[in-house]
């Protein structure tokens, strides 16, 4: 679970994250989403600790995070799993060496018991064959999977996303979720995703944050997201005319 | 600031060890065709130069291959070989690490808790300061053509380039030429780092941070040529 109260963020004069206060429990999907500016990268940089927020708490289970010495700080972050954008895969790297290097970092087993988890990982996220090729030569979808491989490979107990289904097509994009979302079930950890796909909100949002000029405005789930009377929440989610038909349906009880 | 945090929480002492081979091999090693290269017929270039300005009679041959190794083991190979692995080393060291910056890898290390500076920057000191080995590789190859210009171009014969290599030898100019080198091993290391590292943007600022890093490594290794000759020297 990560409890979140109060939290500011500045860069300067621009006052960014301004008092936002949730919860996202673990073994659920929780989605972050708003328009660009909103906050929401701000937001997840502060989760994970990249940015220092001016004030409030981030509780990570019982641990408060400000009051955490920088030893326990990266003792956190090694409990922390993250699923970039670009899938930040090292490019020096084959798949096998990307999904091996947390455990080649913290771990002190044996090179066959890391070999062992490492095709473990790759095949929970349903990638065989591809242990010995660049992240250059495999396709986006599947360099993604292998982002989230590495992000799960060390059992983590926290687990963020930043919006694992950009430059995915749709079918594609649904398998990613799909998987995310086993996986936040399996290992039973606190996922966070931020994300603009409407598509996942639908799919596997059983928390939905929605953030508006650094405040929380709205959050609830999936199955009541088309009842909110919430207008900025519906002009985000509903804007496309797919997305206002699916509204409609939804809105009779489809 | 930079260097502080570099040698501040070390990566795991197994994963170091690869990284540093690599880096001798990517910096080092991988330097040395275009080094021999270049010092070959630079050696060669400084000879002819020399030969056809000594038109005295009375200034001995052997004066060619003392000027020779005095500028080869002086100032070419120590500082003109840095400022050309400015370009190739520092430009990839920039590029890398800015390519890194870009695609939220070195974000992806930090998440992880791993001092992204130690990880990515110590090995390359490390790997620079066999360094050295390039430049004394470089004077070998420099005075190397500067025999085979002088000696099979005419212009000296073979025991007296050999004697005239021999002239005057102050092996103190040997210690002056390899404490600089260390010198700028150091800054042939840490300034495309930096460059590298704290990059904001995109591709095209990849790009643009390789030029200033090129730039700024150049300059510091000439002023710091100056500040050690000075010091050492005079």
């Amino acid at each position: 679970m990560i409890k979140i109260e109060n939290l500011h963020k500045s860069f300067g004069e621009h006052h960014v994250l301004k008092g936002i206060s949730t919860t996202f429990e673990k073994g659920q999907t929780n989605l972050i989403i708003g328009q660009s500016g909103s906050g929401k990268t701000v937001f997840i940089k502060c989760l994970l600790g990249l940015f220092e927020p001016e004030k409030g708490n981030i509780c990570y289970g019982d641990m408060k995070y400000r009051e955490l010495s920088p030893t326990k700080k990266r003792e956190l972050r090694k409990q922390i799993g993250m699923v970039f954008q670009g899938g930040a895969l090292f490019d020096s790297m084959t798949v096998e060496q990307n999904v091996m290097f947390p455990l080649r970092m913290f771990s002190n087993a044996s090179k066959s018991e890391m070999l062992d988890r490492v095709n473990e990982v790759l095949a929970r996220v349903k990638l065989v064959n591809a242990n010995h090729k660049f992240p250059s030569e495999i396709s986006g979808g599947m360099q993604k999977r292998v982002s989230i491989a590495r992000a799960v490979v060390n059992r983590p107990n926290f687990l963020f996303c930043d919006e694992p289904n950009s430059g995915l097509d749709p079918k594609t994009a649904t398998v990613i979720d799909n998987l995310i979302q086993e996986i936040t079930y399996d290992f039973d950890i606190t996922t966070v995703i931020n994300t603009h796909d409407m598509n996942s909100v639908f799919e596997i949002g059983q928390k939905i944050i929605y953030l508006e000029k650094g405040k929380l405005a709205w959050e609830g789930s999936k199955s009541i997201i088309h009842k909110t009377d919430n207008e900025a929440v519906t002009k985000f989610v509903y804007s496309s005319n797919l997305y206002k038909k699916v509204r409609i349906a939804q809105q009779k009880g489809y | 600031m930079m260097i502080k945090d570099v040698f501040k929480r070390f990566t795991k002492g197994s994963v170091l060890k690869t990284l540093i081979v690599q880096e001798i091999h990517d910096l080092a090693v991988r330097s040395l065709g275009i080094v021999i290269f270049i010092s070959f017929f630079i050696g060669a270039v400084i000879t002819i130069q020399t030969a056809l300005n000594l038109s005295n009679p009375l200034i001995p041959k052997s004066l060619i291959a003392f000027a020779g190794r005095q500028s080869i083991i002086l100032e070419f190979s120590p500082t003109f070989i840095s400022i050309i692995m400015a370009g190739k080393v520092g430009s990839y060291i920039t590029s890398s690490i800015g390519t890194m910056r870009v695609t939220e890898q070195i974000d992806a290390l930090e998440i992880m808790g791993i001092n992204a500076l130690n990880y990515l920057v110590f090995p390359k000191i490390v790997g620079m300061m066999f360094y050295p080995f390039v430049i004394a590789i470089s004077m070998f190859v420099g005075i190397l053509g500067a025999y085979s210009a002088g000696v099979f171009g005419g212009f000296v014969e073979g025991n007296l380039f050999l004697q005239g290599l021999q002239d005057d030898f102050i092996s103190f100019h040997l210690v002056y030429a390899f404490f600089k080198t260390f010198v700028f091993a150091f800054i042939l290391a840490t300034v495309p780092a930096f460059y590298g590292f704290y990059m904001k943007g995109g591709s095209l600022e990849v790009g643009k941070a390789s030029t200033t890093s090129f730039v700024w490594t150049s300059v510091i290794i000439i002023i710091s040529n100056y500040l050690i000759t000075q010091l050492l020297l005079s």
